[in-house]
This record gives structure tokens, sequence and C-alpha cells, in this order.
């Protein structure tokens, strides 16, 4: 479903990742783990098109989306209505057992400026459940979420979103308890001298 | 880009959103006129166009630097951008909301305002139009300087700085438009050349401030 081969990306006109290659199937996790700063983020950037390759191939089937480390919630918003926004741009309707699946029952009508660190995450995390997505590339995505809350969240990952056939390409430290394959980073760390990306690294 | 402008109108009138912060800052420029120049009636009358342009145009600027950085901040700026729509769409639809939040209001002030600075009776019809033409074009540049320094700490001072020159010929224009329809002259060119104006950068910006998000957003 998703396949790259020798990708090679850069960070602020650094090349920090090259030589990347690696295929996900349908209905399966893969799993990015390395060190900080290993360019596991920028990796994921790449790939759903916020920025280019310097180098390599990203052929994907199906229509990707990505979730940063910040969830894109409005705090003047209510919790639906900050659901139903990206529901309106994805042009989905807002399915109803959302809400239970992330635990955000209770918490409809609140602002979502109001909403713990953790039930804000769950917010941006729910907003995946809404776009319908088949491709996700999601960066560290159980940070600030208690051990209740990261289980259903791979619950949500396996009993929904791979059920339904999507892949996903997740960054992150712990185990979310996923039959996942892994890829370590370390082994692809771009040389130093590697160059490339000179016209931003003068800027 | 309708859920977009209606999010975007909805954050506007919610407690820190900003609206109304133009029309009452054009309010109190407008005031204070009076004040620094003197209440003669002929001196008002005659920089009355000048003044309500400029003070728009001012007014216009405040909220400009809100546009993307908001949405830059909290990440939902990448979102949209691997959103389905364009981000095309998406610069037209924030200059949209700005207009509705800023330009409209400042527009049907106006009138008000001029009258407070004795302006002409028959300069009313051409500054209510030159308004309405004008101000999309205002926020349109205005998207796209706001584009340009979208991430940038203190972004907005140097957006003022990148955007003010580019307003200039609609200044004039629709200035001009006003102080014409007041002293009776034809208007017909000024008013055509500030239409090209706003038709222009509508049709342009768009692509532009889409170029420069994809770049401010690597």
């Amino acid at each position: 479903m998703l396949q790259v081969t020798g990708l090679r990306c850069a960070r602020g006109g650094v090349p920090v990742l090259e030589n990347v290659s690696f295929q996900v199937a349908a209905g399966t996790v893969l799993v990015l783990r390395g060190p900080n700063g290993v360019g596991k983020t920028t990796l994921l950037r790449t790939l759903a098109g916020l920025q280019p390759a310097l180098a390599g191939q990203v052929t994907c089937t199906g229509e990707s989306a990505y979730a940063s480390h910040a969830d894109g919630v409005k705090t003047a918003l209510s919790v639906t209505e900050n659901l139903a926004f990206w529901a309106d741009v994805h042009a989905e309707t807002l399915p109803d057992d959302l809400f239970a699946a992330f635990e955000l029952d209770e918490l409809r009508d609140r602002l979502a400026g109001t909403l713990s660190a953790g039930q804000k995450r769950r917010l941006g995390l729910a907003r995946l459940g809404v776009i319908n997505r088949q491709v996700l590339f999601l960066d560290e995505p159980t940070v600030s979420l208690d051990g209740n809350s990261v289980r259903m969240f791979a619950n949500w990952i396996r009993d929904v979103h791979l059920a339904r056939g999507g892949c996903a390409v997740i960054a992150t430290h712990i185990d979310l308890g996923l039959s996942a394959l892994t890829l370590e980073l370390s082994p692809y760390v771009a040389a130093p001298d590697a160059g490339g990306g000179m016209d931003e690294a003068f800027l | 880009m309708i859920a977009l402008l209606i999010r975007d109108l909805r954050l506007a009138v919610r407690a820190g959103g900003g609206f109304g912060l133009g029309l009452a800052f054009f309010l109190i420029v407008v005031v204070l006129v009076p004040f620094g120049v003197g209440p003669e009636q002929m001196v008002l009358a005659r920089i009355a166009p000048g003044i309500l342009w400029v003070a728009a145009l001012l007014a216009a600027l405040l909220s400009l630097d809100r546009i993307f950085a908001l949405d830059f901040e909290d990440g939902s700026l990448a979102l949209l951008a691997t959103a389905p729509l364009p981000l095309e769409g998406v610069a037209l639809a924030k200059a949209c909301a700005h207009w509705i939040t800023t330009g409209l209001p400042l527009t049907l002030a106006a009138p008000t305002l001029g009258f407070l600075l004795h302006l002409d009776g028959a300069a009313y019809a051409f500054l209510l139009l030159t308004l309405l033409m004008g101000t999309p074009a205002l926020s349109m540049i205005g998207t796209f300087g706001a584009a340009l320094t979208v991430g940038l700490r203190r972004g907005g001072l140097l957006m003022s700085l990148l955007v003010l020159p580019l307003y200039v010929p609609t200044l004039i224009f629709g200035a001009e438009a006003v102080r014409r329809g007041a002293e009776g002259l034809p208007t017909a060119a000024p008013l055509m050349l500030l239409a090209v104006i706003t038709a222009g950068s509508i049709a342009f910006l768009p692509f532009a401030t889409a170029a420069v998000l994809r770049i401010n957003l690597r």
C-alpha cells in the first residue's frame, strides 16, 4: 500500500536520512524507532508530502493523512465543533460512535481550551477517525496519554483502522501493544558530508 | 472552503478572536484626527478621503498577522496542507474571512465616520464604493504577506513593512476616487484601476500565497 525506495530527506537543508526503503501492506502497522533527532519527524513529513524528498520515491495507493506533535485543536471551539470542521473539510460525516471510541462522550460540548493535555490529544487523535484516510502518518501519537488511553488508541488502530484495510506508519518510543513491524532508523542516518539542499543551507 | 470560512468566522467572534478590533481602531484613529489638525470644517473636508482610507488600511493591517500565525502554531496549517482542500483554497478562504471580519465592517462604518470629518455630501457614495472595491485587495495582499512571514518570531512587524508598500496603489486610487467624487470630477479612471488591482490580486495572489505556505511549511 505504501512503498518507499531509496528515500533521502533533509531538515533545514541538512540531509538527515538516506537510502530509506520499506513497504507497508494494507492492514499493517510500521513503527519507526530511533533516538531523538534521528529524523523520524522529517521522514513522516516527507512521506506526508509536506516537504520534498531529496531523492528516492514514495508510492502510496490510497489517500494519506498526517498527525503531528501539535493537534491542530482550536481552543475557542468545542470538541464537537473541532471534529465537525475536519469532517467538513474532508467531506465526511461525523460518526457518532467516534466520541465513545476516544472517550470524548462527556466532553462533547466542552471548549477545547478547557481540556487537559491528554484530553486534547484524544481530540486530536479522534480527528483521524473523522477524516477516514487509509494511510496514516502519526508522529508520537501517544504523547501525554495515560496507559488506558494508549490502549484505547491502539485498539482503535487495530479494530477500526486496520480492519477497514488501512495502514499506518507510527513514530513512537513506547510499546503500543500492536503486532507491528519495526524499522530502526539509526542505520539510515545520512553521512555528514552527503551534501544536497545547498540552496536552503545558505538562507 | 466553506467549512474553513465558517470556522474562521466562528473563531473571530469567539473570545480572543479579535473581531471588532480593527473597527474600533478605525473609529479611534478617525476621531483622533480632528484633535490633531483642528476643527476647521474646510480643512477636515479636504483631508477626509485620505484620512478615511489611511485609517481603513491601518485597521486592516492590525489583524493580518493572525491569519496564518495561529493555525501555524497549533499545527492546523500542516493538517490543512495535507487535507484534500488545496492550499490555494485555504488562502482564498482565509482572505475572505479576514475581509468579512475587517473590510466589510470598515466599509459599513466609514460613512458615519465621514460625517465626523465633514466629508462632502457627494463623496459618501464613492467612499462606500471604493472601500467595497478596495478592501478585498487589502485582505488578499495581506494574506499573502501573512503567509510570507508565517512561522517567524515577531513576524507581524516584518509583515507590516512588506505589506504596506503593496497597499500603496489601492490607497492612491481609492482616496483619489473619493476626492474626485467630492469635487464633482470624473471618477471612472481611478475606480477602474482600483477594480483592476482587486481583481488581479484575487486572481493571482491565492497561488502565490499557497506557494509561499508550502515553502514555509517545509
